[in-house]
């Protein structure tokens, strides 16, 4: 990187800042307002200390902080959020029996709730299978291994509940992904795609969500690109959004060739982005614009 | 018969000397400041389409990452990058044109897209498709557009 982008972000960094200290007192749009606390119940932790990998951001910040009241407002309560009509739709598969084995989710696994805590360490390496795994992989390991039922595709509706179901029942846990042992080559991969400038704009995810987060990009207000809300439901296309769809986007943005949704490349770059979350809540289903 | 002929020889001749090539991407000479001296198509800019490029999306989509007031026709100005606003006493003829056709010559590294290549991307796809390209790419504006924008940038004076 270059000393102007160094500096840059270094600006980017002390706008982030002070204007959040601003906000504090004034309540200014899209930052500090009253703290996410869902239900009245889950406190959200929204921004934190950087982990300790990361380089040039201080404090990490979620999406949430960056939209609108009227956006953020959404997910206080959960008969606001539109996201949790997926959730809903993936209990009734989850007690649902399917394939050849004669089981479902629940067979097994019991109440979704005994999977909290789980989001929070994914994309996480599976020593069984050799491979650092993100829910959607798991969650077709389980239907395919564990109840011969067949895999869904990995950005499909269906999918995306399910694995909108897992993240809700982990709400308010802090992000805690492991990115040493075995898991440190896919992480470094994952770090190594997130500074490379692709496509004919030569743009990284570190361009616009590292030196640039907090500023206007047309019209959008850039934020850190975290992925501790995920899956999101996006007002702009009326549902749930999985990481990689979101990733995919992203990459299309920066008039390059995309990867696919559960490509090795996107499992990688999940892993660092997410790592780049450590601190912050589990918030999935969250809303954005 | 043979009138006509020599007619249209004639007039295509006229035509070639008017359009002369436009300097090819890769033959851009910059120098050591990022600088272009000459012109790339020898034909000078027009100033007002120059700006319908600016802020069109489509287009150089500059205002996506840049404000300046004398595009405030246009919606939605980005932060990215600094207004524009007296950009014009800030450089001359050849900055610009530097700047416009590869910044990162100017400013190295820069986040800004470079408008005037067509080789050296990682993973370029076939615009905003996702998808790879079929065909060799072509630069994101061509020579006239960015004789265009490097016109009306020079207006842009305090
Ligand atoms: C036949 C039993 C069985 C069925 C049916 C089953 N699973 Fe599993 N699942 C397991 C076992 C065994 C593990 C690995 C051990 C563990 O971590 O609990 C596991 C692990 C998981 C994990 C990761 C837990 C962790 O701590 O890392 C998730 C998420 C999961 N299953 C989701 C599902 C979903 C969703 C379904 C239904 C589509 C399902 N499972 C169906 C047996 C099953
Ligand atoms: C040209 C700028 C640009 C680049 C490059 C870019 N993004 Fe984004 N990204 C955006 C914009 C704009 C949004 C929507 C507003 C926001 O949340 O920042 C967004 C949103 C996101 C979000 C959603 C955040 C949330 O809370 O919902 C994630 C995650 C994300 N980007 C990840 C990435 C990753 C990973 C890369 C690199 C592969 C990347 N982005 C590259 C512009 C960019
Ligand atoms: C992705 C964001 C981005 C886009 C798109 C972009 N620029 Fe820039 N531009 C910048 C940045 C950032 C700088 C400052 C150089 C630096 O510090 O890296 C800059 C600098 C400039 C400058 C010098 C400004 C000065 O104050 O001296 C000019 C002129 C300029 N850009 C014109 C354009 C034109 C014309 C377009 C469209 C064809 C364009 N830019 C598109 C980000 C962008």
């Amino acid at each position: 990187m270059t000393k102007l982008n160094k500096s840059k972000a270094l600006i980017a960094m002390g706008l982030a800042v002070s204007s959040f200290a601003l906000a504090s007192v004034a309540g200014a749009e899209g930052h500090g307002a009253a703290p996410l606390v869902i239900n009245g119940d889950i406190e959200i932790v929204t921004n934190t200390a950087a982990p300790a990998h990361m380089e040039n951001i201080s404090t990490i910040q979620s999406g949430w902080e960056f939209r609108t009241p009227d956006t953020q407002d959404l997910q206080r309560d959960d008969f606001d959020n539109p996201g949790m009509l997926g959730v809903d739709d993936a209990r009734e598969t989850w007690a649902t029996v399917e394939g050849s084995e004669g089981k479902s989710c629940a067979s097994c696994h019991g109440e979704p709730e005994t999977l909290a805590g789980v989001k929070a360490v994914y994309p996480k390496w599976n020593e069984d299978a050799g491979e650092v795994r993100t829910i959607e992989m798991q969650i077709n390991a389980c239907r395919t291994e564990n109840m011969g039922a067949e895999a869904y595709g990995y950005s499909d509706g269906a999918m995306t509940d399910m694995s909108a179901l897992i993240s809700s029942v982990s709400r308010g846990l802090p992000v805690n992904v492991a990115i040493d042992g075995p898991a440190q080559a896919t992480w470094e991969q994952g770090k190594e795609l997130y500074y490379t400038r692709t496509g004919q704009l030569e743009l990284s995810c570190a361009n616009c969500h590292e030196d640039n987060y907090d500023n206007l990009i047309r019209a959008d207000h850039l934020s850190q690109g975290q992925i501790n809300g995920f899956p999101v439901y996006r007002l702009n296309n009326a549902k749930l959004n999985s990481v990689h769809d979101r990733f995919k986007g992203c990459v299309r943005d920066t008039r390059a060739e995309t990867y696919k949704p559960g490509s090795p490349e996107f499992v990688a770059l999940e892993l660092y982005v997410a790592s780049r979350g450590n601190g912050l809540s589990v918030e999935g289903p969250s809303v954005r614009n | 018969m043979k009138i006509s002929i020599s007619l249209a020889a004639a007039l295509a001749c006229v035509a070639g000397i008017a359009a002369a090539e436009p300097v090819a991407p890769a033959e851009v000479q910059y120098d050591e400041y990022g600088a272009v001296a000459q012109s790339l198509t020898g034909v000078a800019g027009d100033p007002a389409n120059g700006k319908v490029i600016m802020g069109t999306k489509s287009k150089g989509n500059c205002v996506s990452c840049h404000a300046a007031a004398g595009l405030a026709e246009f919606p939605f100005h980005g932060e990215v990058g600094p207004v524009l606003d007296g950009v014009g006493d800030r450089w001359n003829e050849a900055e610009m044109r530097g700047i416009v056709a590869n910044a990162k010559m100017t400013y190295e590294g820069t986040i800004m897209p470079a408008f005037y290549k067509t080789e050296g991307y990682i993973r370029p796809g076939d615009a905003y498709t996702g998808k790879a390209p079929t065909e060799p790419l072509g630069p994101l504006l061509s020579a006239q557009d960015i004789e265009d924008v490097v016109a009306f940038l020079l207006t842009l004076k305090e």
